[in-house]
């Protein structure tokens, strides 16, 4: 658990880095429990372009060839409101948004 | 001095390319949004400087991209683009009952006269409508929700909604095709709709002249004769002289009637062009040989335009959204082929020349006229 002032680090895909405008990691504040749903709802919020290009819009499932890593697990197919590790919690590690490896 | 900006859908993002009236040189701008497929982009009849483009891929979903300036900047609108009320179903593949999902924008059309309304034809088979430039989309759900939707059925593509035309001289009245549905017509803005598919016959389906169930590729209309529509169908060239009550054939002398898409002479409406394809196992010109016919007789006689387009080894396609004219004095044709070129004539196809040669799939060309 970590309190709401920690930073999170969010790597993006580079499609939805060049889509938010933004190089690098993007760092957000969440408050409350650290979630895969806490830290999207966030990212959603400072970039809203990224609105469905994730998870979809009205239910929240996760695209299909999105994946969520971090801390060397493949965390795609945890609850969205289950807790993400406290490394990616306290910021010591990057929460990383990847396009699944297909196509040409 | 007029001009001609050309906008290119490509499966690897989109191109602008822009000439002065003359037609000869050409600016290329581009690839926009790299690495994206766009289905297709649009500039709006009563704003020449707003375009819309439908960018997606499988893994990132829909975007909808919008441009004030003619294409040098975009900024993503709404892509919230939710069915309303009771889904329900439609036929699928195996012929069980199967639930419409959204997959993509295959055709966006603005408005004749107001910049901030546009259409969205979507796959699964739905039509949307926005009122604000596309931030917020909203479903006419009169189509998807005719009675014969659930025995609709995807074609090989995919069940998408292609065509959209507006009539222009009757305001209420819509024209849609999709496939493999076939087309339809609505008299009162998209509120409600019925098929108008009498006197097409579609050998792959068990009754071939069937309310519903026709691959229709493409429809065209010039704008000042509205009641007249052409129709590239799966197999067949097709006309309607009565608003789509009824069609009758024109294939007449063409090669092989099977292609992807139709459109009209800007100050001719009885001058018609299609890109004749071997066959639906064959999505490739017969003999190699690149040639876009025309009949100066609304249909049944027509000629082959070879001059400036390749007459052997040629092995592309042109799929149904990428044929374009502009309204010029000597009206100029576009179309873009599966093999990334792009072709211009400025003498209402009496000869051709390539814009661009290496573009990736060319998915989609729209023309808009300058002035």
């Amino acid at each position: 658990m970590t309190g709401a002032a920690d930073v999170i680090r969010v790597t993006l895909p580079a499609h939805l880095r060049t889509l938010a405008r933004v190089h690098g990691e993007v760092e957000l504040q969440v408050s409350g429990q650290v979630t895969q749903c806490a830290v999207l709802d966030a990212l959603e919020a400072r970039y809203p372009m990224l609105c469905g290009t994730i998870r979809d819009q009205r239910t929240g499932k996760r695209r299909a060839f999105i994946r969520f890593f971090a801390c060397e697990q493949d965390l795609s197919h945890e609850r969205p409101d289950a807790p993400l590790p406290e490394a990616v919690a306290v910021g010591a590690e990057p929460y990383l948004i990847v396009g699944a490896m297909a196509g040409g | 001095m007029s001009g001609v900006r050309v906008l290119v859908g490509t499966r690897k993002g989109a191109f602008v390319l822009s000439s002065d009236g003359k037609r000869e040189k050409w600016d290329v701008s581009g690839p926009h949004f790299p690495g994206w497929e766009i289905y297709h982009l649009k500039g709006s009849p009563a704003d020449q400087d707003r375009l819309y483009a439908s960018q997606s891929t499988g893994w990132f979903g829909q975007l909808i991209q919008r441009s004030d300036d003619g294409g040098a900047t975009w900024e993503p609108v709404g892509n919230d683009f939710s069915y309303q009320g009771e889904t329900g179903t439609h036929q699928w593949y195996d012929g069980t009952p199967h639930p419409w999902e959204f997959a993509r924008v295959w055709h966006l059309e603005p408005s004749l006269d107001d910049p901030d309304i546009v259409y969205a034809g979507v796959e699964d088979a739905g039509l949307f409508r926005s009122d604000d430039g596309g931030k917020n989309w909203q479903e006419l759900p009169g189509l998807r929700g005719h009675k014969s939707g659930p025995s609709w059925q995807p074609g090989a593509g995919g069940m998408c909604l292609h065509t959209i035309i507006l009539d222009p001289s009757s305001p209420g009245r819509m024209f849609t095709a999709i496939s493999a549905a076939g087309a339809f017509r609505s008299d009162d803005a998209g509120q409600t709709w019925r098929p108008v598919n009498q006197g097409l016959r579609s050998e792959g389906i068990p009754d071939a002249g069937a309310e519903v169930g026709h691959c229709v590729h493409r429809i065209a209309m010039h704008p000042s004769r509205p009641s007249v529509l052409y129709m590239q169908k799966h197999w067949d060239v097709m006309r309607s002289d009565d608003a789509g009550e009824s069609w009758h054939e024109i294939s007449g002398d063409l090669p092989t009637d099977f292609g992807f898409p139709i459109d009209v002479h800007a100050h001719e409406p009885e001058t018609v062009y299609v890109v004749p394809i071997t066959s639906d196992s064959h999505h490739f010109p017969p003999e190699g040989k690149l040639r876009v016919y025309r009949s100066r007789t609304g249909g049944d006689e027509w000629e082959p335009l070879t001059r400036g387009l390749p007459q052997e080894h040629c092995y592309v396609n042109v799929l149904r959204d990428a044929m374009a004219v502009d309204s010029l004095d000597s009206c100029g044709i576009y179309f873009g082929t599966t093999g990334g070129q792009v072709y211009a004539s400025s003498d209402a196809g009496d000869s051709w020349a390539p814009i661009v040669r290496d573009l990736p799939a060319v998915l989609s060309v729209e023309a808009q006229t300058l002035p």
